[in-house]
């Protein structure tokens, strides 16, 4: 029989101040197996933890049981709490009475019968708990970046830099993300690609990074310290290591009428591209959507014209199988359409335009080769109207856009503003805003003197709706500090379109089991003190994947996910999770069932022999499961028919015995 | 009336056994009625031809007497297998429950077995022997002069009406000709109990459920059931051959089992054809396969050897566990 302490934790207010812990700690006195029950005010402080140690040699206690926040908080602690006093780890329950109770109950009573209900199940697992010991598996040291923007970059060369293999996966034909489209950048208006292409060499040259371009994840599998991925590498119908990036079959490719992604459809590229002169890698990329060769069989012109002799028109999609230690994902984010926007005519005129594709009229290695040009006659433009929170801070019931902010909005409006008006003074310039949030190292400077330098005219109110008329659009819309309604005769309109994750990261999601948010965005293990982590181990989170950001903020995080990554990858081994399934032999039916399930291949089988109650001896077929590959998941247990799969610390009797705690 | 003969099934039988093909051959034998087929295990010539039986009653199937029938032999088990029969074969095979090189499969047609109970609705009890006369069932009551003839059609067992394939998935050899996959009606019933108000439902499976004795023939006959230890006999399971307490208790016993089966039951039927007490258990089973249908799409348990059932197979475009909980109002 089990001696139990029950310690039941005011959490200050969190927990005491909707659970009479008094009560909870009386009530579970009498349950069986409890010796001593007591209730503290911060059971994770020092003198909390120097309480269960003591108590645990007074009263000779065997188990423990805290009724204290999520076990996903403090569990280690405990656990480690436990091991000081010389029991077992695993012989530590949480019931957690803090976010599955005080935070989501509002009256005493209700809250009390409900903590002491979940401290029953506890006392009643803690009763069936058995000592467990973790293995050890090895950590291989190389990370997996995924996406090529300026997070990756800079994840991957903080972990190069410290001496561990990168590989870098983009999905694009070159790394560099969207600030490689950008023009300038904010505060300090220094230019993106001035900053950004040394990092895309250094990155490309240097000797611990490898760069899959045009490749894509397909599948991981795995776990912390030991994930095999498959990354497709798409064909590009050019051989990588031989193309010199001379540009030549582009300039001679027949097929010039491709819309140019990389300038957002603005202007048109050839079948064959290189995305822009600074691409890294800088090699030739066939577009077969849009090739006369790979549709028809008939052109060939590239492949006459190269003098590398690398173009491949049989080149096949490969897949390469690696293995990780630790995978950071960079996935970036995309602006949204604006489909769902028909009130600013963004259909309906090329005039009206969106943050990013004014990035590209305004950059000199954009389509108008860095003047301000209206898209549809090519005239510069007079009135240019900055439209605020297109699709950003929308109703949470409203289905055209998000309910958060995009953070970067005002600022880069701000950006652009200013540079018009500094460029073109000529240019009469309006930024309509719900808020303008600068909050930000000199930010709000920044902000002040695009309207106290550069005389943008800040209009704090929506444009209601924006209507071509023959070369102008009437902008409607509400001045709110003056309760005056605004026509503006407009050249050009700018959305400042609300940003979001990128398309590939809710499957990018489900292959990793990293957890994700409403919006998409991938969520932090914790938002405060494990804001670069995943809830998945080995799996980090840089850039805006996680959510808005803008470039210093993404710096900095994608720094501080490397220092992770190196933390994880300077050891040796990893301790392992004891809580691992195993196979009862004899009543295995051998049927694969867990096999099929296990996400981590742990599973394998074996013909057995076993002897029969009659002296015969039979050979069957039965499950083994490796506990260095097993990480606890406790799939196989619910796919075994027979239930010979078991799942040490989470038996199938405990759980019922917490279920019958529950409904006693 | 089925196309192929006993005879030319023993025929067959017999020449496997001499040409040393087989040294055993699973068959089916008379029992104490003409409708009581027992199925056996026949070693030589002799017996086969003196109780080997092949006739409407012989429903069984036979892929899960592989099991335990291949263990032990030296040589290999000649087993006759009708169209339905198959998908449990490669079922069985799929979780590896026998050895496919001990075993000798011929594919047989079968055009619907009777139902013996279809048979007294019409003729009554004291049935004393069944006879085909090539067309129709000859049936000798004892309270009867003469047989009385009837249409094997009117007597076809409901789970052949909803025959779901005449097409074999699984043999080493076929005789006769094989058929098709058929678009059967197989969910009408199940459509109908859905459209039922919950009230309606509870009570129409307690109504059903309430008259099981607990006998396990469901179980016992099921091919999807061939564990080592059953849960309901395994004492850590902690429902081991628990007398039930109320009548609920055999519900859950019922739901448990279809819990289980799922996803691996192929819909042979057998559950209802052996349930003495007559509830149509397969029903269950069948609302579990369309849900998978319906979420999942079409998957037929045992159509190919190694098939994973959509519910231990996982792929991206799965629903979301939220899509199949809000399909609960669906059926509310």
């Amino acid at each position: 029989m089990q001696r139990i302490g029950v310690f039941v934790c005011w959490c200050g207010s969190n927990i005491a101040g909707t659970v009479d812990v008094a009560a909870v700690a009386d009530a579970l006195k009498n349950e069986p197996g409890v010796v001593f029950s007591t209730d503290y005010q911060y059971m994770c402080s020092q003198a909390g933890q120097d309480l269960i140690v003591s108590s645990v040699k007074e009263y000779s206690l065997t188990g423990l049981v805290i009724c204290s926040c999520s076990p996903r908080m403090h569990e280690v602690t405990f656990r480690k709490t436990a091991a000081a006093a010389g029991l077992n780890p695993y012989m530590v329950e949480i019931a957690n009475i803090r976010e599955q109770c005080s935070w989501v109950h509002k009256e005493m009573p209700i809250g009390t019968e409900k903590a002491i209900i979940l401290g029953k199940a506890a006392v009643a697992k803690v009763n069936l708990n058995a000592p467990l010991t973790p293995g050890e598996s090895p950590v291989t040291k190389r990370a997996l970046v995924i996406g090529g923007g300026i997070a990756g970059i800079q994840t991957a060369l903080d972990i190069a830099d410290a001496g561990f293999p990168v590989d870098i996966v983009e999905k694009k034909p070159t790394i560099g993300g969207k600030m490689a489209q950008l023009d300038k950048t904010f505060p300090t208006l220094d230019c993106a690609a001035c900053i950004l292409t040394p990092k895309m060499v250094d990155v490309a040259q240097h000797e611990n990074v490898r760069i899959f371009s045009y490749s894509e994840v397909t599948d991981v599998k795995g776990f912390i310290g030991n994930f095999d991925v498959t990354i497709k590498k798409n064909a590009r119908y050019v051989n990588e290591d031989i193309c010199t990036g001379c540009g030549d079959c582009v300039t001679k490719c027949p097929q010039k009428k491709v819309p140019n992604e990389f300038n957002l459809g603005m202007d048109n590229r050839s079948a064959i591209y290189i995305p822009f002169a600074q691409a890294v890698p800088k090699v030739a990329t066939i577009d077969p959507a849009h090739c006369t060769m790979l549709k028809t069989g008939k052109c060939g012109v590239c492949s006459k014209v190269c003098k590398a002799k690398a173009i491949d028109y049989t080149q096949k999609d490969e897949y390469i199988t690696e293995k990780y230690g630790a995978i950071v994902v960079a996935t970036g984010f995309d602006p949204i359409s604006m489909d769902k926007f028909d009130e600013f005519a963004y259909s309906q005129s090329p005039d009206v335009i969106t943050s990013l594709e004014f990035e590209r009229l305004t950059n000199a290695a954009g389509p108008t080769a860095g003047k301000l040009l209206r898209p549809s006659d090519g005239e510069h433009p007079q009135k240019i109207v900055f439209v605020q929170c297109v699709g950003s801070r929308c109703d949470s019931c409203s289905e055209k856009g998000k309910e958060y902010c995009s953070k970067i909005c005002c600022m880069y409006t701000a950006k652009h503003a200013m540079l018009t008006r500094d460029k073109y003074p000529d240019t009469e310039v309006y930024v309509f805003y719900i808020d303008v949030r600068t909050p930000g190292k000199n930010f709000d400077e920044f902000y002040r003197r695009a309207v106290e330098e550069y005389g943008v005219h800040y209009i704090k109110g929506m444009v209601g709706k924006v209507t071509p008329e023959g070369k102008k659009l009437m902008v409607r819309a509400s001045d709110l500090l003056d309760g005056k309604q605004l026509n503006i005769d407009a050249d050009l309109v700018v959305l400042a379109a609300a940003i979001e994750p990128d398309k590939s990261a809710r499957s990018l999601a489900t292959m990793l089991t990293a957890s994700m948010d409403t919006n998409d965005f991938f969520t932090e293990a914790h938002p405060k003190l494990r804001p670069v982590e995943s809830p998945t181990a080995g799996v980090f989170l840089s850039g805006t994947c996680q959510g808005p950001k803008d470039i210093p903020e993404t710096v900095s995080q994608a720094g501080a996910a490397a220092a992770k990554v190196i933390g994880l990858l300077a050891k040796d081994k990893l301790k392992g999770n004891p809580c691992v399934a195993s196979s009862d032999e004899l009543m295995c039916n051998g049927c694969s069932s867990c096999e099929k399930v296990c996400p981590y291949g742990a599973i394998t089988y074996e013909d057995k022999e076993f002897r029969m109650p009659d002296r015969t001896t039979r050979i069957r077929r039965v499950a083994s499961v490796n506990p260095a590959v097993c990480q606890g998941c406790g799939c196989c247990t619910v796919a075994c028919p027979s239930g010979a799969m078991d799942l040490r610390g989470f038996m199938n009797e405990q759980i019922m015995a917490e279920v019958d705690a529950i409904c006693k | 009336m089925q196309k192929i003969t006993k005879e030319q099934l023993t025929e067959k039988a017999v020449s496997l056994l001499r040409d040393g093909t087989v040294t055993h051959v699973l068959g089916w034998s008379a029992g104490e009625f003409d409708y009581d087929i027992t199925p056996a295990v026949f070693s030589d010539e002799a017996s086969l031809r003196k109780s080997f039986v092949w006739n409407d009653f012989c429903g069984a199937n036979f892929s899960k007497y592989l099991v335990s029938k291949t263990r032990g032999i030296e040589g290999k088990l000649l087993v006759f297998l009708k169209p339905c029969d198959t998908y449990s074969f490669n079922q069985l095979l799929t979780e590896h429950r026998f050895d496919r090189e001990k075993v000798y499969a011929i594919g047989i047609p079968c055009e619907g077995m009777a139902d013996i109970d279809k048979v007294k609705a019409i003729c009554g009890d004291g049935i004393s022997s069944v006879n085909c006369d090539g067309e129709k069932l000859l049936v000798q009551s004892i309270y009867e002069d003469a047989p009385i003839s009837v249409s094997p059609s009117d007597v076809l067992a409901e789970r052949c009406v909803n025959c779901k394939s005449k097409k074999h998935v699984a043999y080493d050899e076929l005789m006769g000709e094989d058929g098709d996959v058929l678009d059967s009606a197989r969910f009408d019933e199940v459509s109908r109990i859905e459209a039922m108000s919950p009230d309606e439902r509870f009570l129409f499976w307690q109504n059903e459920l309430s008259r099981c004795i607990r006998c396990n023939a469901c179980r016992d006959a099921c091919p999807a059931c061939t564990c080592e230890v059953c849960v309901f006999n395994n004492p850590r399971s902690g429902v081991e051959n628990k007398s039930p307490a109320n009548n609920f208790e055999e519900q859950m016993f019922h739901i448990i089992r279809a819990f289980h089966v799922a996803g691996r039951c192929t819909d042979c039927g057998e559950c209802s054809r052996v349930c003495p007490q007559n509830i149509p258990l397969h029903l269950l089973n069948r609302k579990f396969i369309k849900e998978m249908n319906e979420c999942y799409g079409e998957y037929q348990a045992g159509e190919t050897v190694g098939s994973k059932s959509p519910l231990t197979d996982y792929t991206l475009e799965d629903l979301e566990p939220g899509e199949v909980f809000d399909r609960g109002d669906i059926n509310a």
